[in-house]
């Protein structure tokens, strides 16, 4: 029978099924940090349970830590004490952690697929929701709750119900300036953030195909954000030649085993899929959220929205709450926002191609004189890699903090966030009030966009930078 | 895990679509390592000013509505973060029972992780129910006949099977999957030999 790659994964992960669907699903790479674990270690501790493969467990802290110098630790006393939990329930049940001072530091979803931990064909999961950004490798990777941390670290399996399949397809080639933010902001704005709900997304297509490796982890980070389980995306020459030498990779003949097996990895060209949504490349502009959740988007020459031509009554009380949160009055054009912050980083956009791609649009200019900026690299494997490349300093001498690596903003569980009515244009993936910081005004944007509104202090159109 | 047989409350009614889990109990409150004491903290930017005030506006700074064990809200309540925070903050503030026309996968299975119900039915009966909401009467939820009373009508909901046993009888995940550990290691024998690299 035809499969799809999401069938594949998930047949070859099954321990065992109930009549009635319930099934125990084997874990092959769990990832671990400080703020969804505490309870999970609390609770084996308290059952006088083990961790089943400590092996296969990878730890490290990264929502809370201080992107500022770290030399004298952490000064947030409730973020120390989560941290100084991690590190002690890692040495208790016998857990890899790579710790704050650690150079292989980062954010969870940056570290895994840079070690090699992370693997095509491999079920992910994390107490995270951007845990999807796995499937960019062609692995089921999902977030998890704490519970369910707990019953990983336990069983190394998971109770899952199958969820059904999706495809979306990108065709064509993407316009000057647009790139895989854009790509996945255009499909939630598509499909909405409950589309994918009750599904695992694939997306396929010859954009997917034509994206680096890096491109395609901002597509499957925000699958989350339309609501799928996980996002998947099959592996290629592209992938395999990633993963070749990375610390964790295999090596040797198991390395040869490994690559036979990953070519398997792909859907049957009959296999059947429940929904299918076809995109065209070239219907992509570059994109803005104007909104407060990640389907509000408009392209940058677009106007705000008006609720008033909205149909359906829920919605359009949303977007009056939305644009009031915002700040925001209908129609106003969308480059007449003006920004006070830009936030460069994040599990979706945090990466070495991002930074140098910020770069490069960025070399010689200076940010507007009224806005400030930060980069916060998404590991210090990548900081270090960006100084190599004098990236720092192109950021730094246009005006740029550049900080140390985590989370940071995206969520501002640590002291970078937004005060009120402060409005940013940002890398990271949610938009939701408070988010960035109490009454912080968040807009979605890829790594360009924000250059271009660093640069102009408004929401501006990369193309127009030169 | 507290089993979940039956519930009488008067429900308290949110009425916005996409309540997301940051909402539901924002960031700052995760630093925790506990799993209680959340409560207060529910719905924290919508229940108190800068100041730290209480806004006497939102339902659930009003009796009855404070002690509303079950919530009505919106569709695609709980979605964005994995936080299991989010129903932690709502077991301790007491709510047991979200009834909403849809919500997010990885909130509504942390539901289920913690002895709360979540309820899926249409827009239509959630105004039905929010009438008595307002009215401040109390509707009842029977989960063994996978009811919901109200007045003296009724309506029925879908739950699955083994969700719906593991809430009736307060049962330990972990525990039961424990009980497979020979089909683990069969698989992990398995394993070991196709996919050594693993």
């Amino acid at each position: 029978m035809s499969k799809t790659l999401y069938d594949k994964i998930w047949d070859d992960h099954l321990v065992h099924e109930d009549n009635d669907g319930t099934a125990l699903l084997y874990v092959d790479r769990h990832l671990v940090h400080e703020v969804t674990s505490p309870q999970a270690f609390e609770g084996l501790r308290i059952q006088g349970r083990k961790v089943r493969k400590p092996k296969l467990t990878l730890a490290v802290p990264d929502h809370n830590v201080p992107t500022t110098d770290r030399s004298k630790g952490i000064s947030d006393k409730q973020s120390k004490i989560q941290v100084d939990t991690l590190r002690n329930n890692c040495k208790e049940f016998g857990i890899n952690l790579f710790d704050v001072n650690d150079k292989r530091q980062g954010i969870v979803h940056i570290i895994g697929p840079e070690q090699g931990f992370t693997q095509p064909g491999t079920v992910i999961v994390c107490g995270d929701s951007h845990t999807a950004t796995h499937g960019a490798f062609g692995s089921l990777a999902f977030g998890i709750g704490t519970s369910e941390v707990e019953h990983v670290l336990a069983t190394q399996t998971l109770i899952q119900k199958k969820s059904k399949n999706f495809r979306v397809n990108v065709n064509g080639s993407l316009p000057a300036g647009v790139t895989s933010k854009d790509v996945i902001l255009k499909i939630i704005g598509t499909i909405g953030t409950a589309g994918g709900t009750g599904y695992v997304i694939e997306f396929a297509g010859e954009v997917i195909r034509n994206l680096s490796v890096e491109q395609r982890m901002t597509i499957c980070n925000m699958t989350i954000e339309a609501g799928a389980r996980a996002g998947l995306i099959a592996p290629d020459d592209k992938t395999i030649e990633y993963f070749k030498d990375r610390p964790m990779s295999p090596k040797g003949e198991n390395w040869t085993k490994a690559v036979a097996h990953w070519k398997k990895l792909f859907s049957d060209s009959d296999a059947k899929f429940d929904k299918e949504v076809n995109i065209d490349a070239k219907d992509i502009e570059p994109l803005v959220t104007w909104g407060t959740s990640p389907q509000d988007v408009s392209p940058i020459t677009g106007e705000v929205p008006d609720p008033e031509k909205e149909k359906d009554e829920d919605r359009r009380t949303a977007m009056y709450r939305s644009l009031e949160y915002m700040g925001l009055k209908p129609k106003m054009k969308i480059s007449d926002i003006k920004v006070d912050k830009i936030f460069i980083g994040s599990c979706t956009n945090g990466r070495i191609e991002d930074l140098r791609l910020a770069a490069k649009l960025l070399k010689g200019k200076k940010i507007a004189s009224d806005v400030s900026a930060m980069v916060v690299p998404g590991s210090g494997l990548v900081k270090k890699q960006a100084e190599e490349e004098g990236i720092d300093k192109v950021f730094k001498n246009a005006g740029f903090e550049w900080r140390e690596p985590g989370c940071s903003m995206c969520l501002g569980m640590n002291e970078d966030q937004l005060s009120s009515k402060e409005r940013c244009a940002s890398t990271s993936n949610r938009n939701f009030e408070g988010r960035q910081g109490r009454g912080g005004r968040t807009h979605l944007v890829s790594p360009g966009m924000a250059v271009a509104a660093a640069i102009k202090g408004y929401l501006a159109d990369v193309r127009e930078i030169n | 895990m507290e089993k979940f047989i039956k519930l009488k409350s008067i429900p308290a009614h949110i009425p916005l679509m996409n309540i997301d889990t940051d909402m539901i109990i924002p960031k700052q409150f995760l630093k925790t390592i506990k799993r209680t004491g959340l409560g207060k903290s529910l719905f924290y930017e919508m229940r108190y000013d800068e100041s730290g005030k209480l806004i006497e506006k939102f339902i659930l700074n009003n009796d009855p509505y404070s002690k509303s064990k079950i919530l009505l809200a919106g569709k695609n309540f709980g979605c964005g973060s994995s936080r299991e925070h989010a129903p932690w903050a709502l077991l301790d503030f007491g709510i047991r029972c979200v009834i909403s026309p849809s919500f997010a996968d990885i909130f509504y299975n942390n539901c289920f992780n913690n002895g709360i119900l979540p309820i899926i039915i249409d827009d239509k009966s959630i105004q039905e129910l929010s009438e008595y909401s307002k009215r401040k009467e109390e509707i009842e939820v029977d989960l063994n006949e996978q009811e919901i009373l109200y007045g003296n009508k009724k309506l029925t909901f879908d739950i699955e099977p083994a969700k719906k046993k593991r809430l009736l009888e307060g049962l330990d995940n972990i525990g039961l999957s424990l009980k497979k550990i020979p089909n683990i290691e069969k698989f992990e024998n398995s394993m070991n030999k196709t996919k050594p690299w693993i």
